[in-house]
């Protein structure tokens, strides 16, 4: 955590304030329409399979595959200037919804799509968690 | 008869290009009017029959104010089509046929302006709703990174190398340079490629397109009427706007697609609809304008549009097949947005127009047909096919 946080911060609002607030809490949430089903992320009013207005947030695994990925070599914000090029990674969670974070614990060069991660969270401020993810340990599926 | 063989596109019309920030003599609307009364001066008509006007991509001028400033009698038809970006430029065209088609109104202007150093630039972060919580955060920023997860998607599935992105941009480059109007006109090898600067791995600076100010504009009237104006008239043989399913759910409106719909630019039902009212299909084609924001989803946009076959695109590319004057499909002939100018594609739409009517500096030779396509990986999609009459 630090006082000079320099990258974009989430903005809250009411659909997304339980997802930061389980960030928070080491725990990885997406919601899960109550009539078919569906998982899905990021947060929506009605359920676009069924058109149901009922959903929980549900806990997932944090688990998913590396979807796609790429690297960014520009700056726009100073706090991304020590680590460019940086990836950013598309994750399809075991439970259904893609979601973009970053990888961590693993060089730019050994990334691959289908790459079993783990969601990893990142206290970057006392207001906001990041979601972020590692490969999962040896053994781990 | 569908609407739109009705219709045909009359004339065309072009501000000077130039880089962008580097218009500021005259603004961004004079620049537009300049437009759009070189498209009525180059049909050859009367500026005062424009009595219905299109746009798409949050174009800043409105109608009434064009009606305005060029002292137009009437306003019978307004309309915009939704969604920033160009995927809503054929879309425009498509609603000017249908208004003209309808009776609602005889001659419709479709135009675009962009002068980039008067408002915003493009191409680089803005907030947006929702990417500002789930995208910014982790960086991802800007529309050249949210192609290239797609196009690398693309690259895991089938192979494709990025020596295919060079043959684009070196392609579409070598047309520029045979165009006055264009605004990169140097000369673009294979090397100079691969030595440029990363931008979003795996895109090169040579693979995002250019950065302009300029405006175009572009008439359509009836089939009938065409007949006595002075080009050769352009036919619309088709017209089609189209988003998969899941497109648009999510941040960036490109991630929570079908599974198998990602390596895509969410285009094989904007194809089905186009060819279907077409009555021809890809092969039949002369020659193409394939909207390219970046070289990647002109690959992508070959196999949507079933020009080759899905996983195909890159080698389609590296054979040669998208250059003038031998290439199977001469593609991007006045360069593209990547080399001639970045208008949200509406001087797509005006190449194509050019090559109907046998005026490309890259003619392809007795050009009947032309693929014109609008956007890139994006929800809102458009083409036309055009046809000399």
């Amino acid at each position: 955590m630090s006082e000079t946080y320099n990258k974009p911060l989430p903005r809250l609002s009411a659909a997304n304030q339980p997802f930061l607030d389980a960030a928070r809490e080491g725990r990885l949430v997406v919601q899960k329409c109550q009539s078919c089903g569906k998982a899905r992320f990021p947060a929506a009013s009605i359920c676009s399979n069924c058109l149901s207005p009922d959903a929980e947030w549900i806990d997932t695994s944090g688990k998913g595959t590396v979807w796609s990925f790429c690297f960014f070599h520009r700056q726009y914000f100073k706090g991304f200037e020590a680590e460019i090029p940086y990836n950013v990674v598309l994750v399809q969670l075991d439970e259904g919804p893609r979601l973009y974070s970053n990888l961590l614990g693993v060089a730019n060069e050994d990334i691959r799509a289908g790459m079993r991660v783990r969601a990893h969270f990142e206290a970057v401020t006392a207001e906001a968690t990041l979601v972020k993810f590692m490969p999962l340990n040896e053994g781990e599926e | 008869m569908s609407f739109a063989d009705r219709t045909a596109i009359v004339g065309i019309g072009e501000s000077r290009y130039g880089k962008r920030a580097s218009i500021l003599d005259i603004s961004e609307f004079a620049l537009l009017c300049q437009a759009i009364k070189a498209a009525a001066d180059d049909a050859g008509m009367d500026i005062e029959d424009i009595d219905g006007f299109c746009s798409f991509g949050d174009e800043r001028h409105e109608p009434v104010r064009v009606q305005q400033a060029l002292g137009l009698p009437r306003l019978r038809f307004s309309n915009m089509v939704w969604g920033a970006g160009g995927g809503g430029c054929s879309g425009a065209v498509m609603n000017a046929a249908l208004a003209v088609h309808a009776g609602i109104c005889n001659s419709v202007v479709v135009y675009r302006s962009l002068c980039q150093g008067q408002y915003q630039r493009f191409g680089q972060y803005r907030p947006r709703p929702i990417g500002g919580s789930h995208m910014a955060p982790f960086g991802l920023l800007t529309p050249a990174q949210f192609v290239a997860l797609t196009f690398r998607r693309h690259m895991h599935l089938y192979g494709t190398s990025t020596d295919a992105l060079a043959e684009v941009a070196v392609a579409f480059r070598s047309h520029a340079q045979r165009n006055p109007r264009a605004v990169a006109r140097s000369p673009l090898t294979y090397e100079d490629h691969q030595a440029s600067r990363l931008i979003a791995d795996p895109f090169r600076l040579f693979d995002c397109c250019l950065e302009t100010d300029g405006a175009c504009a572009i008439i359509v009237t009836s089939r009938e009427r065409a007949r006595n104006l002075r080009h050769v008239p352009t036919r619309i043989l088709a017209a089609a706007q189209a988003s998969n399913p899941g497109w648009g759910l999510g941040p960036s409106g490109s991630h929570n697609m079908a599974i198998d719909d990602y390596a895509t630019v969410n285009s094989r039902e904007l194809a089905k609809a186009l060819f279907g009212m077409a009555g021809i299909t890809p092969s039949d084609l002369d020659v193409a304008q394939i909207y390219d924001a970046f070289t990647g989803v002109v690959i992508m946009a070959l196999e949507d549009f079933g020009i080759c076959g899905r996983g195909e695109g890159g080698p389609f590319a590296q054979a040669g097949n998208l250059r003038w004057p031998h290439g199977a499909l001469p593609s991007n002939t006045a360069g593209g947005l990547l080399s001639e100018a970045y208008l949200h594609g509406l001087n797509l739409v005006i190449e194509g127009v050019r090559q109907m009517r046998g005026d490309s500096t890259a003619q392809v030779d007795n050009a009947q047909t032309c693929l014109v396509t609008s956007g890139g990986a994006q929800a809102h999609k458009s083409a036309l096919i055009l046809a000399r009459d």
